[in-house]
C-alpha cells in the first residue's frame, strides 16, 4: 500500500472526469468540420454543466426516491469505473479492485438505475427508452464478454493491468484474435454509449432516442450529473480501447517523464479515435431498432471469431 | 453436539408442525407458537450448518428405521452447507410469515393444514440433509415432496391450484423414481444401501454413467432443468408466498444436494462427459428460464420462471467443475464448484426476500399482475427498497452477492484454455456467452418487474391503495436483504467457508482465492484476476458522499425551499394517465419480437372502431398469452397420447361381471404357466 | 506462447488466413449484392497474398505463379466478370437477405467449429507452419457451400460457389504447399470456363423467368401446386 500509488490514483479518476467533456467536444468538434459546420467552442460542455448545476431541480409530481437518487448512483457507478480503469499509468492500486467483467457489472448497475428512473414517471417515453435500452444493452453483453474473453485468453488474466502488460510486450499487433477482438469491442461501444447508428446523442422529441427518452425529466443538477456521467462513460469507453489494443507509451511508474509522455501520447490517441468515430457518425445513418440485433450479432461474431482464431491458430 | 444441534432443528420443525394440530382452536397461539418453533428450528439450522462447516464430519445411527437398516445420520461440510443455507431462508421466512399468515386466523380449514404441513415440509428437508442411508434419504425425500404437495394445493378451491398441484405430484413422482433407481443401481455394487457402502463401490463405468443419468434426471426434475421445469412455473407461485420462497429458495437447492450427494460423493470418480451433458442442460434452462420470465406480467410466476434461470446458471456451474475435474484438474473443479454453491447460497437468499416482497403486495394489494401495480414505492417504501436489494442482487450488479457469484462463475470459465480438448476450449466461453446474455436479460426483466410494478402510476385502485406492510413481514425481508449485501461485500469469506465443501468432495482447495487477506478475492492468483467487493463498495459510498457533501456545502447559498413539484413534462403532451404508462409487455416487446419463435406466443389486436367525431382515435386493444414451448409441442403430445393409450385399454372395463370373472381365470393360467 | 514465436511473415499467414474466414463470414450474411461481389474480390485478394507468403515461407517459385494467377483471376477477373454482370441487369440496389441472418452466421460459427474438430488429427500430422490453417480452409469451404444453400439470387450463389473454390486452393496451397502446377493451372482454366458458363446462364435465366432469383426456377417443374 503505497500512498504516491492511491494519490495517483485519484489524480487519474479526476483527469477523468475533468477531461469526459472535452473529449465530447472535440467528438462534436469534428463532426462539424465533415458536416462543414461552424464548431462551438471545446469549453461548451463545461459550460453547459456550470449552467445546469447552477439550476434549480424541478421534480415532476409523481416521482419516487429512487427518481432522485439515480444521479448520483449513476455517476458514483461510472466513476468507479473510470477509478479501475487504467487511463495514462499502470502503476495504481485501483486497478486490482476491479477486472474487465467487473467494470461491465458498474456499466450495469448505472444502466439498471437509469432505466428505472426512466420508469419512475410514468411517461411513454421513459417506459419506452429504458426499454430499448434494456434491450440494446442484453444483446450487447455476450458480445462485450466474447471480447473479454479472447483478450484474456491471449494474457491469460482478466485484469486490465496484466493484460495491457501482456498486450504491450508483443511489439507489433499481428494476432488476429485481437484484430476481430477489436473490431468487435467497437461495434460494442458504439452501442453501448449510444451513438449512431444505434442510438442518436443529439436528437429529442423523436420516437428513435433512446438514452434521451430515459433522462427527459430531469433537470438542474441531476441533469447535469447525468450528462457528465454519459460522457464519462464514453471517455472510459475509448480509453479501454485504447489502452487493450494500442497500449504503446502506458506509463509503468510513478516518475514525472513517463507520466507526461503518456498523458501526451494519450491525448493524441483519444484524438484520433475521436475523429474516426465522429467520421463514422458522419457517413452511417442510423438504423432501425430491430435492426440492432443484426448489428450486436456481428460484433458478437467478430468477437467469437476472435476467440476460435486464437484456438485454431494461435494456440499451436 | 453439532449433528444433535440439527436434530433439534428437525425436532423443532415437526413439533411445530404437531403443535399447531393441538392448538387448532386458538388461532392466535397457533400462529405464534407454529412460526416461533419454526423460527427456533432455523436458528438451530443455522448454528447446526455454520458449526459443521467448520468442524469436521459426524455421524450417528438412530434407533429408527427397519430392523436390519437403522437410520444413518450425518453431517459432513456439504450437508451442512445447505442446512446452513435452510435455516437462512426458513428464520425469515417464518417471521414473515407469522405477520403473513394473520389474515388466515379467522379460516380454521385451512390455516392448521397450512402450519402442519410447513413443519412436515421444513422438518423433511432437514432429514433428507442428514440422512446417510438410502432409505431415510428416500423418506425425507417424499415427505418434503408430499408435505409440499398439500402446500402447493393450499388455495384448492382455485383449478389452477388444484392443477398446479397434481402436475407438481406427478413430476415429483417420476423424478423420485429415477433417483431411486439411481440408487438401486449403487446400491447393487455397494452392496448396502447406507451411503458408507455405497461410497467404497467400485461401478463400472458404464453403470456409474446409468446411476449418473437417472440421479440427473431424477434431481434435475425436482430442480427444474429444462425439459422437466414444467410443473415449477405452476406449483411455485400458487402456493402462500413465505411457502413460495422455501419452494423456491430452498426445494430446488435440496435437488441440488441430492445430485451433488450421489454424483460428486456416492458415484465418485466423474467423468468430464457427465459434465458436458450437465453444462448444456445448464446453458439451455438459464436462456429458457430467463426468456420466459422476461415475457410474464405475472409477478410470481416471473419469479418462478427465474428461479429455473438461476438453476441453470448453478447446473452450468457444475458442469464446468465436472469437466474440470474428469480431465484433471482438481484446483479449476473446486473453483467452479464453489461458484456453483455461492450461486445456489445466493439465490435462496435473494429468491426467497423476492417472493416475500411479492407476497407483501399480494397481502396489501391483492393483485399479483404486474399490468394492474404500479406506484409503489411511494406508498410501500419499505417493502419498495428491500425488493429493490433483491432486484439489484438477482440482476448480479455488483456489489451486491448475485454478481460474486456469477463472477466466479465466468472466472471457471475463462479457465477453459487449460483443457485438452479444443472443442471444450471453444464451446465453453460460448456457454459463458450464454451466461452473459442470461445475466442481461435478467437485468432487463428485473427492471421490467421493479418499474412497472413499483414505479411510475398505479394502475389500479389496489395499488392506488396500498399501505406498508407490517413490522414482522417487513423484518423477515430484511433479514434477507442484510444477507444480500452481505454476502456481496464479503465474497472472501464466504468462498473460505464453502472452500470447506470442496475439500470434503473433491479434495482440492483453493488455496490462492484468500491467500491476500479478507479484502482481495482472488480465485487463482493476484495477477490473473482480482475483486474487491469491500473497496468497490466503499467506494461507491465515498464517491455518493462526496457529492451529498458538495450539494450540502453549495446549499446555503440556494433557496432552502423544498424542491418544486410540477406536472411531468413529458415533451410537452401532458395529460399523463396511468394508461399512457409503458406495459408490462410493451417493455418486454423488442426482446420478444427478437425471439419471437422461441414462445408459444398467443397474440389477439382488436380495435375498436371510435364511436363518434373523426380523428377521434381507435382503442386497440392487444392481448398476449405466452404458452411454454415445451409444454405445447412435447408435454401436450404425450398427454393426449397417454391419453388415447388409457382409453384402449379402457375397453377392457365392460361393465359385466362375466368378463371380469375371465380376465382373472386368464391372468391365473398365465402365472401358473409362468410358474410352472 | 506458440503464436509470439514465429517470424513476423508466418505471423502474417495466420492473420490473412483469419482474415479470409472474416470475409467468408461477411459474404455469407451481407444484404447487398453488389458488396458481396466486392468482398469476393478482397478475399481473392487475401488468398493470393497467403499464397505468396507461403511461396516466400517454403522457398516453392511455382507457388508465386500460383499467387500471381489467383490473384489476376479470383481478386480481379472474376470480380470484375461479376461487376459486368450487376452493370448489365442493373443490380446495383439489389439485395438479397437472408431471411434469418443470425441463424446462420451462428450456424456458420459452429460448422467453424465443427471442422476445427474434425481437422484436428489431419492437423497435427502435419509439421508445415500452415498446419493450424486447415480448419479455416475446410470452413470457408463448408460456409461457401452453406452460401449456396442459402442465397436466392443466382449472382450471390455463383460468389458461393467461387467462395467454396477459394476455400479449396487456400487449402491446398496451405497443406501440400501447393499441387503441382499442372493441376493448377487446369484448375484455373476450370474456374474461368465457369465463371463465363454462369455469365450465359445468367442471360438465359434471365430470359427464361425475367429475373435471376434462383428460388423462381421451382416454378418450373410440372407437378401440380396446391
Amino acid at each position: 500500500m503505497n500512498p504516491t500509488g492511491w494519490l495517483l490514483a485519484l489524480l487519474q479518476t479526476l483527469l477523468f472526469v475533468a477531461a469526459a467533456p472535452l473529449f465530447g467536444a472535440w467528438i462534436k468538434r469534428v463532426k462539424c468540420w465533415l458536416q462543414n459546420r461552424r464548431p462551438p467552442s471545446l469549453l461548451q460542455p463545461y459550460r453547459d454543466l456550470r449552467r445546469l448545476f447552477s439550476k434549480q431541480v424541478v421534480l415532476a409530481e409523481h416521482a419516487s426516491v429512487i427518481f432522485r437518487l439515480t444521479p448520483y448512483l449513476v455517476f458514483g457507478a461510472i466513476i468507479m469505473a473510470a477509478t479501475v480503469t487504467p487511463f495514462i499509468t499502470l502503476d495504481t492500486p485501483t486497478t486490482a479492485i476491479a477486472d474487465a467483467i467487473v467494470l461491465t457489472g458498474f456499466f450495469a448497475l448505472a444502466r439498471f438505475f437509469l432505466a428505472l428512473a426512466g420508469m419512475d414517471i410514468g411517461t411513454a417515453f421513459g417506459g419506452m427508452g429504458a426499454s430499448r435500452e434494456m434491450t440494446v444493452s442484453a444483446l450487447a453483453e455476450p458480445a462485450m464478454l466474447m471480447m473479454v474473453f479472447t483478450v484474456s485468453m491471449v494474457a491469460s488474466s482478466t485484469n486490465l493491468a496484466t493484460v495491457i502488460t501482456s498486450i504491450e510486450h508483443q511489439m507489433v499487433m499481428t494476432r488476429p484474435s485481437l484484430w476481430f477482438a477489436a473490431l468487435g469491442f467497437l461495434l460494442v461501444i458504439v452501442a453501448e454509449t449510444g451513438r449512431i447508428p444505434v442510438d442518436n446523442p443529439s436528437t429529442h422529441l423523436e420516437l428513435t432516442m433512446i438514452h434521451e427518452a430515459m433522462i427527459l425529466e430531469y433537470s438542474g443538477r441531476h441533469l447535469a450529473m447525468l450528462e457528465w456521467a454519459a460522457q464519462l462513460k464514453l471517455l472510459v469507453y475509448a480509453v479501454l480501447a485504447i489502452n487493450i489494443f494500442n497500449p504503446w507509451g502506458i506509463a509503468h511508474s510513478d516518475g514525472l517523464a513517463p507520466l507526461a509522455i503518456a498523458t501526451a501520447l494519450m491525448a493524441g490517441k483519444l484524438m484520433l479515435f475521436g475523429t474516426l468515430l465522429a467520421a463514422a457518425e458522419t457517413v452511417l445513418a442510423k438504423i432501425r431498432l430491430f435492426q440492432v440485433p443484426v448489428f450486436l450479432m456481428l460484433a458478437f461474431t467478430l468477437a467469437l471469431g476472435g476467440m476460435l482464431c486464437f484456438i485454431i491458430l494461435e494456440a499451436g | 453436539m453439532t449433528l444433535q444441534i440439527a436434530i433439534g432443528a428437525v425436532l423443532g420443525y415437526l413439533i411445530s408442525g404437531g403443535l399447531a394440530l393441538l392448538l387448532s382452536r386458538h388461532p392466535r397461539w397457533q400462529r405464534t407458537l407454529a412460526f416461533a418453533l419454526l423460527s427456533a428450528g432455523g436458528i438451530l439450522s443455522i448454528a447446526g450448518g455454520g458449526l459443521g462447516l467448520i468442524g469436521t464430519t459426524q455421524t450417528q445411527t438412530a434407533a429408527l428405521g427397519l430392523p436390519w437398516l437403522p437410520w444413518h445420520l450425518r453431517l459432513d461440510a456439504l450437508s451442512a452447507f445447505f442446512s446452513l443455507l435452510l435455516g437462512l431462508v426458513t428464520l425469515p421466512a417464518a417471521l414473515y410469515g407469522f405477520g403473513y399468515c394473520r389474515e388466515y386466523d379467522q379460516d380454521a380449514q385451512r390455516r392448521t393444514p397450512l402450519y402442519i404441513f410447513t413443519g412436515l415440509f421444513v422438518g423433511g428437508m432437514q432429514l433428507l440433509l442428514l440422512a446417510d442411508d438410502a432409505f431415510s434419504f428416500m423418506i425425507a425425500w417424499e415427505t418434503m415432496s408430499l408435505a409440499s404437495y398439500f402446500l402447493v394445493a393450499f388455495h384448492h378451491q382455485r383449478a389452477d391450484a388444484r392443477r398446479a398441484a397434481f402436475l407438481y405430484l406427478l413430476m415429483a413422482q417420476a423424478g423420485g423414481l429415477a433417483i431411486l433407481l439411481a440408487f438401486g443401481v449403487l446400491a447393487t455394487f455397494g452392496h448396502g444401501y447406507d451411503f458408507t457402502a455405497m461410497r467404497l463401490a467400485a461401478l463400472p463405468p458404464g453403470w456409474a454413467a446409468l446411476a449418473f443419468a437417472l440421479a440427473f434426471i431424477g434431481f434435475g426434475t425436482k430442480a427444474g432443468l429444462v425439459p422437466l421445469h414444467i410443473w415449477l412455473p405452476e406449483a411455485h407461485p400458487v402456493a402462500p408466498s413465505h411457502i413460495s420462497a422455501l419452494l423456491s429458495g430452498v426445494i430446488v437447492k435440496m435437488a441440488l444436494y441430492g445430485f451433488i450427494r450421489v454424483t460428486f460423493d456416492l458415484i465418485g470418480n466423474v467423468q468430464w462427459q457427465w459434465g458436458v451433458a450437465v453444462l448444456l442442460a445448464g446453458a439451455v434452462t438459464a436462456l429458457y428460464g430467463v426468456l420466459y420470465a422476461l415475457v410474464q406480467s405475472d409477478f410470481k410466476r416471473l419469479l418462478a420462471y427465474s428461479t429455473i434461470e438461476n438453476i441453470g446458471i448453478i447446473f452450468l456451474a457444475l458442469g464446468l467443475s465436472i469437466i474440470y475435474l474428469g480431465s484433471g484438474h482438481p484446483l479449476l473443479g473446486a473453483l467452479a464448484f464453489v461458484a456453483s454453491l455461492y450461486h445456489a447460497l445466493n439465490h435462496a437468499c435473494f429468491k426467497g426476500l423476492l417472493f416475500l416482497g411479492a407476497g407483501a403486495v399480494l397481502h396489501n394489494t391483492h393483485e399479483t399482475n404486474l399490468e394492474r401495480l404500479g406506484g409503489l414505492m411511494t406508498r410501500m417504501p419499505w417493502t419498495g427498497f428491500l425488493v429493490l436489494i433483491g432486484c439489484l442482487s438477482i440482476s448480479s450488479l455488483p456489489p451486491f452477492n448475485g454478481f460474486a457469484s456469477e463472477w466466479l462463475t465466468f472466472q471457471s470459465a475463462l479457465q477453459a484454455g487449460a483443457l485438452e480438448s479444443g472443442v471444450l476450449r471453444a464451446s465453453i466461453p460460448m456457454a459463458a456467452a450464454v451466461l452473459a446474455l442470461t445475466a442481461a436479460l435478467s437485468a432487463m426483466t428485473f427492471v421490467k418487474a421493479f418499474g412497472v410494478g413499483f414505479l411510475g402510476l398505479p394502475r389500479s385502485p389496489h395499488a392506488r391503495h396500498a399501505r406498508e406492510v407490517n413490522g414482522s413481514m417487513r423484518l423477515g425481508q430484511g433479514l434477507l436483504a442484510l444477507l444480500c449485501l452481505l454476502l456481496g461485500v464479503f465474497p472472501t469469506l464466504v468462498v473460505t467457508h464453502i472452500a470447506a465443501v470442496s475439500r470434503l468432495l473433491l479434495q482440492a482447495d483453493l488455496p490462492s482465492a484468500t491467500a491476500h487477506g479478507w479484502l482481495w478475492l482472488t480465485p487463482l492468483a493476484a495477477d490473473k484476476a482480482s475483486y474487491s467487493a469491500p473497496l468497490v463498495f466503499t467506494g461507491m459510498l465515498i464517491a455518493v458522499a462526496v457529492w451529498v457533501a458538495v450539494y450540502l456545502l453549495l446549499r446555503p447559498r440556494r433557496q432552502q425551499e423544498p424542491v418544486p413539484r410540477v406536472p411531468a413534462w413529458d415533451c410537452g403532451f401532458g395529460g399523463l394517465t396511468p394508461r399512457t404508462q409503458y406495459s408490462a409487455s410493451a417493455f418486454s416487446m423488442p426482446i420478444q419480437r427478437i425471439f419471437r419463435s422461441l414462445w408459444y406466443l398467443e397474440e389477439t389486436t382488436r380495435e375498436s372502431k371510435p364511436t363518434f367525431g373523426i380523428g377521434q382515435p381507435a382503442y386497440p386493444r392487444y392481448d398476449v398469452r405466452v404458452h411454454d414451448w415445451i409444454q405445447v409441442r412435447l408435454y401436450e403430445p404425450i398427454g393426449q397420447w397417454v391419453l388415447a393409450a388409457a382409453k384402449r385399454i379402457g375397453a377392457l372395463q365392460t361393465g359385466h361381471l362375466r368378463h371380469y370373472l375371465l380376465y382373472s381365470l386368464l391372468t391365473l393360467v398365465l402365472l401358473l404357466w409362468l410358474l410352472q | 506462447m506458440f503464436f509470439s514465436q514465429l517470424a513476423l511473415y508466418e505471423q502474417a499467414i495466420l492473420a490473412l488466413a483469419a482474415v479470409v474466414l472474416l470475409l467468408t463470414f461477411l459474404m455469407l450474411v451481407h444484404p447487398r449484392i453488389l458488396s458481396v461481389i466486392k468482398l469476393f474480390a478482397w478475399q481473392g485478394l487475401a488468398v493470393a497474398a497467403t499464397t505468396a507468403l507461403v511461396a516466400y515461407d517454403a522457398n516453392a517459385p511455382h507457388l508465386y505463379i500460383s499467387a500471381l494467377l489467383t490473384l489476376l483471376l479470383k481478386a480481379f477477373f472474376i470480380p470484375w466478370l461479376l461487376l459486368r454482370m450487376v452493370d448489365r441487369f442493373d443490380l446495383h440496389q439489389e439485395l438479397d437477405s437472408l431471411s434469418h441472418p443470425v441463424l446462420v452466421l451462428f450456424g456458420g460459427i459452429i460448422l467453424v467449429v465443427f471442422c476445427y474438430h474434425t481437422t484436428l488429427p489431419v492437423a497435427a500430422q502435419l509439421t508445415a507452419i500452415t498446419h493450424n490453417v486447415v480448419a479455416i480452409c475446410m470452413s470457408v469451404v463448408l460456409l461457401g457451400m452453406v452460401m449456396l444453400i442459402s442465397r436466392r439470387k443466382a449472382v450471390t450463389q455463383v460468389v458461393g460457389f467461387m467462395a467454396l473454390e477459394n476455400g479449396l486452393f487456400f487449402a491446398a496451397v496451405a497443406v501440400t504447399e501447393g499441387m503441382p502446377m499442372v493441376v493448377e493451372l487446369g484448375v484455373a482454366f476450370d474456374v474461368l470456363v465457369a465463371a463465363i458458363i454462369f455469365g450465359i446462364f445468367f442471360l438465359h435465366l434471365r430470359q427464361s423467368i425475367d429475373s435471376l432469383d434462383t428460388s423462381r426456377l421451382s416454378r418450373l417443374s410440372e407437378r401440380e401446386r396446391d
